[in-house]
């Protein structure tokens, strides 16, 4: 709770104005529809937030949650590079520093892309170019936004190797992607999204493809890092233990939408939705025993084209006829607040909640 | 990269004395296992035994196989010399057998009717390889339309109309018929505009049976390579459209591309026996027609080792310049 | 044929007013409409067989340009020792001159001799084991020097030198030194490299030829090209085929096997000491293809002035010829013999009775559309002796009726001649037939079906057409194979039934490999006439003899003629003084061949 003070103006309730906001980044009412030949995907259904600089927000979910579908709505990465006829749908707004991106013309987005906004990929290996050198790889990054010759670019890029930690950076610029270690790439690749100090930071799944030693390297880069530059951080993953030190905020989401949100202690400390019990529940903790470990959530993530109607959780969710009338099968709950600054969309009531919480689920945890 | 090289230059070379061995071997010890005697196929309609003998002795075919297989060796990087009945035949170096049909030594046969077909083969190579994938690009980036479909359809039918029609059909009508061009071979230092003006109807004849391959192929691989997550980093990048896919993208495409076009080119040196008959073009291909029809076995094998040595030579630059795009291939 | 030439001499009238209104308004007219008129005009084609058995064009011949030949098979050798292509021997008269040769005259006139490099035909001495000859003056070789005695010998001699020169006809060799004691003029230790006793030279101008034996076909021998005179210091032996060095009026400017030959005038010849040859063209050109389609295709075009093979268009190119362009045909006939050989060493063809049985149940008629029918495969063929041999007599000589009433088979007479053979419900057989000829396929194949019909059951073997010589050629194999019936086709090297039978009908000609006599003929009779033959001088007994020899080798029923080959054969309309000889099997005579147009 000592570090409750430090979230402070990260997530404010949702607004529906459509003047430029004064935080950093809010997204507001964000929808990607996908269509394919069995129907829409809502990958992203409705999800607003907001984000200050030098704060962290961490979007938690399963896979095909919506997680990642929205940090590439924010990058601008679902209109560039779409070809054929069919094409993602994307409604609602992004506030970047005051200006819209979604309504903005591609060519603006595209450079803010890498200099005001940088992201970091899941899985190095393949978002890294086999054929180029790390080295080529961000002195071109540098460079699009950059007017300055090869020499310089090359210098920088050593330099912020340098400040990721790898060793000999001047040697290992010339080196390949493939011939450097799972981490060294994770920190090659951090390196080469911050090479222009970007604003905002995106990191989607930074550590699910390192082993658990190299993970925590990494995040403490990303934190130190942040702190260095100051920028705004969204962390995405669906592993509640990686965020649970860095975020600031926390956002769950669940088929398209955010089921839970509010400061990182609030939400790991107090969670208000059956969902992020769950999650809670399958996060592998070190300081407990291997049998009791993992108890991940039953059932299969929703499909994104036929949502289960009500509370898109229903079928998952061992409370769901606690509410009364069917209504987690009919009415789709609304986020509300349960805190400060602390929301859930849940039909359980607050007490009802309050209770299983402390009584059935953080017992066990 | 050097290491990668002479291991790669090595297995070039035992290939090289593997395929001569195996070539020689067709041609001269299976005909004589099937006990057909090549001496008296030598000869003409009155099979007279001292003209038989002559071209034994000349052949060295009484001799054992194995010096004969040496003596083929030999005659590549010292000459050969062929003789009987009071006659001398010198074959200089390097000496790929000496055809007595045509009493012409096959290497200089070979080095007249190379350009030929280099030429046919480069020309339609940089033809196919600039629409083909072209085209290929575009459907891609166009998938599901109407562009799309239309060239796909129009790539399936180019690969599966035969050379031979597509290449009779454009003869009649740009040559025959409308009188474009004069379809006679014009050798290239006898006049550029000339050798152009032959050369163009069997390369686009040729071009298009590829172009419409590397299309189909070029399609699939940059659908693929689009997909992958390196082309999502160079946008994340910022980088513009054009560089994503004519940088990151193509690099990665030209890979099976280029495989095949080392494929491709071995293969049309050895003789696009086809479409150099089609428009009579003094090629290699012709030249192995020709001999097989005259039953020329010097020149056919000749032919042969040519073709493998082409064959051998274009997987060699294809090793080589795929260990150039991909760096991953230097280490194995 | 009367009122033909009458409307023909009309539309040459129309012709030419036509060609007179288009000069005047400078209309220039593409392209060479069917022109039927026999003589035709200086701009359009002669008409359909305007040049078979006669000239046409001639007076419209022009000196100068290029003659363009094209074709799909260069010569087995341009060597006048090697070649053994009918078409390199006609072309071979452009820069090779011999003692004699045939006239330069259409059809049968065409194989009778006449002097050429010898100031008349050979006076025959010695009960004809004695021929003279007295060398022209003013003949001389491509660099000037005169054409002596001593290089007509040593070109007769380069024949005995097999083991280098091989490929060529051999009948010199055989004739004049039939024990093989000479040794060939690379192996000659005599200094000058004359050696050859049977040919004396006593001075430059002089040549006498010493026969052990008569042979009245002697003189065709030496209009072979095979006699042609070669200069000793210019014979490069084994390559002497890629630049042949001249006697003629023309020489070999360059030459690249199967790719192109070009001849340019010999300026050194002189017309005076030439009664034969014309040489109207400047240049003379040969492209060669590998694609008779292609060939043809240029021909129709008008880019090449006719084929130097003389086989024939191919058939797509001869239905479109036919149609569009029939006055640029001929219809020829080749000299060759199509036919279906009985090897007697394959049972029951060893009794005449069954091969008499084949004869009649054949259906001669489908026989002839497989060949192509009788525009383009040839009459019917009805005896083995080509109409081109004097002493043939065509269709009236008609044994078995072929052509007459036993046209669709006669099963009746077939039946008959099985039960004579003691084989009344028929046998089993083979047909043999070269796999790369499409037509000899379907010859096997009709043949097969009528024999059915009579109860022959015959299988059809197809065997590698390149691997004939030894295949066929071996009396063993076929025995071992049970080849009862082979496909096959003949054409005479010279005009006589010598030229033609003697290898396939002398039982001396039975060899153990490389055989021609397939039917395994040892009739003493036969043999006995060719004997005769060879030491009868007077035509009319040459003619009477060759007559002979041709019924008893159709009494034994050896063989089933199918066609008295006919071919299709183009000439452009630049085209003159065109006409088909005998001398060469119904080609074209290549060396007095003009240009109307030699700018074209």
């Amino acid at each position: 709770m000592t570090e409750l003070s430090k979230s402070g103006t990260a997530v404010n309730e949702p607004t529906s104005t459509s003047s430029a906001p004064s935080a950093f980044l809010e997204v507001r009412d964000l929808k990607v529809h996908f269509p394919t030949d069995d129907g829409l995907v809502k990958s992203v259904d409705g999800l607003s937030f907001q984000l200050e600089k030098g704060k962290t927000l961490g979007i938690v979910g399963e896979s095909g949650s919506g997680k990642s579908v929205t940090s590439l709505g924010i990058m601008g990465l679902h209109t560039a590079g779409q070809y054929g006829k069919r094409k993602a749908q994307i409604s609602g707004e992004i506030w970047l520093n005051g200006t819209e991106l979604l309504g903005a013309d591609p060519d603006y987005v595209r450079k803010l892309r890498g200099r005001e906004m940088a992201m970091i990929f899941q899985d190095p290996l393949s978002a890294l170019h086999p054929y180029y050198t790390i080295g080529q790889q961000i002195v071109e990054a540098y460079r699009i936004h950059h007017d300055v010759d090869k020499k310089t670019a090359r210098r920088r890029a050593i330099e912020m190797l340098d400040r990721v930690g790898i060793p000999q950076p001047d040697k290992r610029v010339d080196n390949y992607p493939h011939e450097f270690s799972g981490g060294m790439r994770q920190r090659a690749m951090i390196a080469m999204s911050l090479v222009n100090n970007p604003e905002l930071l995106i990191a989607d799944e930074p550590t699910t493809a390192l082993d658990v030693t190299v993970q925590a390297q990494i995040l403490d880069l990303i934190r130190d890092l942040q702190k260095e530059f100051g920028s705004a951080v969204i962390v995405i993953t669906h592993d509640l233990g990686v965020v649970a030190e860095l975020a600031d905020d926390l956002l769950v989401m669940y088929g398209g939408r955010c089921v839970e949100r509010g400061p990182a202690e609030k939400v790991f400390y107090e969670p208000r939705h059956p969902y992020t019990w769950g999650l809670l529940g399958s996060m592998p903790r070190l300081d407990r025993d291997q049998q009791e470990r993992l108890i991940p959530v039953k059932g299969s993530p929703p499909s994104l084209i036929n949502v289960p109607s009500g509370c898109a959780f229903n079928p998952r969710c061992p409370y769901a006829d606690l509410p009364k009338d069917n209504v987690t099968r009919t009415v789709r709950p609304e986020l509300a607040e349960v805190g400060s600054r602390h929301w859930a969309a849940c039909h359980l009531g607050k007490e009802q909640r309050e209770r299983i919480w402390t009584e059935e689920i953080a017992p066990k945890l | 990269m050097l290491a990668y090289l002479i291991r790669r230059l090595f297995a070039a070379a035992v290939m090289l004395v593997v395929i001569i061995m195996v070539v020689f071997g067709i041609f001269f010890l299976v005909p004589k296992w099937a006990g057909v005697d090549i001496a008296t196929s030598f000869v003409g309609k009155q099979a007279d035994p001292a003209a038989v003998e002559g071209v034994r002795q000349k052949l060295g075919l009484d001799t054992p196989i194995y010096a004969q297989v040496w003596e083929f060796f030999k005659g590549i990087f010292v000459g050969r010399t062929y003789s009987g009945g009071g006659d001398t035949i010198h074959c200089a170096a390097p000496c790929f057998g000496y055809s007595f049909r045509s009493e012409q030594a096959v290497w200089p046969v070979l080095t007249d009717r190379f350009p030929v077909t280099l030429g046919l083969a480069l020309g339609a190579a940089v033809l196919w390889l600039v629409f083909g994938v072209a085209a290929g690009v575009l459907s891609a980036l166009k998938r599901g339309t109407l562009w799309d479909r239309g060239a796909m359809v129009v790539a399936l039918a180019g690969v599966s109309l035969p050379i031979y029609f597509t290449g009779m059909l454009s003869l009649a009508i740009f040559a025959f018929g409308l009188h474009w061009i004069d379809a006679q071979y014009v050798p290239l230092e006898d006049s550029f505009s000339g050798w152009l003006g032959a050369m163009i109807l069997p390369w686009i004849t040729l071009a298009f049976l590829y172009a419409a391959m590397y299309a189909r192929i070029t399609r699939a691989t940059m659908l693929e390579i689009l997909g992958e997550d390196y082309i999502r980093t160079a946008r994340a990048k910022g980088l513009k459209e054009q560089t994503v896919i004519g940088k990151h993208a193509m690099r990665s495409t030209m890979t099976p591309i280029l495989t095949m076009l080392g494929m491709d080119l071995g293969a049309l040196i050895g003789g696009a026996i086809l479409t150099e008959s089609t428009f009579n073009l003094p090629g290699l291909g012709r030249a192995v027609l020709d001999a097989i029809r005259n039953q020329d076995l010097p020149i056919i094998v000749g032919v042969t080792l040519i073709t493998s040595l082409a064959v051998l030579f274009a997987n060699l630059v294809v090793d080589i310049l795929y260990a150039v795009i991909d760096p991953r291939v230097r280490l194995t | 044929m009367t009122t033909q030439r009458t409307s023909g001499r009309r539309k040459q009238a129309f012709a030419a007013a036509a060609a007179v209104a288009a000069l005047l308004t400078t209309a220039a007219c593409g392209g060479g409409g069917s022109d039927d008129s026999g003589k035709g005009s200086s701009t359009g084609a002669a008409g359909f067989d305007a040049a078979n058995n006669k000239v046409a064009q001639a007076s419209l011949a022009k000196k100068g340009g290029t003659l363009k030949f094209g074709g799909a098979q260069d010569a087995d050798s341009w060597d006048t020792t090697r070649g053994y292509y009918g078409f390199m021997w006609n072309f071979a008269r452009y820069y090779s001159r011999q003692l004699v040769t045939g006239k330069t005259e259409p059809g049968k006139a065409g194989a009778t001799l006449t002097p050429d490099l010898a100031t008349g035909l050979a006076k025959v001495t010695d009960d004809g084991k004695t021929y003279t000859y007295t060398l022209r003056d003013g003949a001389t070789w491509e660099d000037g020097k005169p054409v002596t005695s001593k290089d007509v010998k040593y070109g007769i001699e380069r024949v005995w030198a097999q083991d280098v020169l091989s490929g060529g006809p051999v009948y010199l060799k055989d004739v004049l030194d039939p024990k093989g004691t000479y040794k060939g003029p690379y192996k000659d230790t005599s200094k000058d490299k004359l050696g050859l006793k049977a040919i004396d030279t006593p001075d430059d101008k002089t040549i006498v030829f010493h026969l052990p034996q008569a042979n009245s076909d002697f003189e065709e021998m030496l209009a072979l090209v095979s006699a042609s005179p070669v200069r000793q210091d210019q014979d490069t032996k084994s390559k002497y085929g890629l630049h042949p060095f001249s006697s003629g009026p023309y020489k070999f400017a360059s030459y690249s096997p199967g790719k192109e030959l070009t001849l340019v005038r010999n300026d050194k010849w002189s017309q005076a000491s030439d009664p034969i040859r014309k040489a109207y063209p400047d240049k003379i050109t040969v492209t060669f293809f590998s694609d008779a389609n292609q060939l043809d295709q240029r021909l129709l075009n008008g880019d090449l002035d006719l084929d130097i093979n003389q086989t024939g268009m191919s058939p797509q190119g001869r239905t479109t010829a036919l149609k569009e362009h029939k006055g640029n045909l001929d219809n020829p006939v080749s000299g060759y013999i199509r036919y279906a050989v009985f090897p007697q060493s394959v049972k029951p063809f060893d009794n005449v009775e069954c091969r008499k049985a084949v004869i009649y149940g054949a259906d001669h008629v489908s026989l002839q559309t497989a060949r192509g029918g009788p525009v383009a495969g040839g009459d019917i063929g009805t005896n083995m002796l080509p109409p081109s041999v004097p002493g043939a007599e065509g269709q009236k000589y008609d044994p078995y009726e072929i052509s007459g009433k036993n046209k669709a088979g006669n099963a009746e007479l077939a039946k008959a001649a099985l039960k004579a053979c003691g084989q009344p419900n028929g046998f089993k057989t083979t047909i043999a037939v070269r796999n790369n000829k499409p037509v000899e396929v379907a010859t096997a194949q009709s043949l097969q079906a009528s024999l059915k019909k009579i109860g022959i059951d015959a299988q059809i073997d197809q065997y590698d057409g390149s691997q004939t010589t030894g295949i066929i050629g071996s009396p063993e194999n076929v025995k071992k194979k049970g080849y009862g019936i082979i496909i096959m086709g003949w054409g005479p090297d010279f005009p006589t039934v010598q030229g033609f039978g003697l290898p396939l009908w002398d039982s001396k000609y039975i060899l153990d490999s490389g055989n021609s006599n397939y039917a395994l003929i040892k009739d003493k009779t036969i043999d006995g006439l060719f004997d005769s033959y060879v030491t009868t001088l007077d035509d009319a007994g040459k003619e009477k003899i060759s007559s002979e020899i041709n019924h008893k080798v159709m009494e034994g029923a050896y063989y089933l003629p199918f066609v008295f080959e006919k071919f299709i054969n183009w000439r452009s309309d630049n085209l003159a003084n065109v006409y088909t000889t005998d001398n060469y099997s119904g080609q074209y005579d290549f060396v007095n061949l003009g240009l109307k147009n030699p700018k074209k």
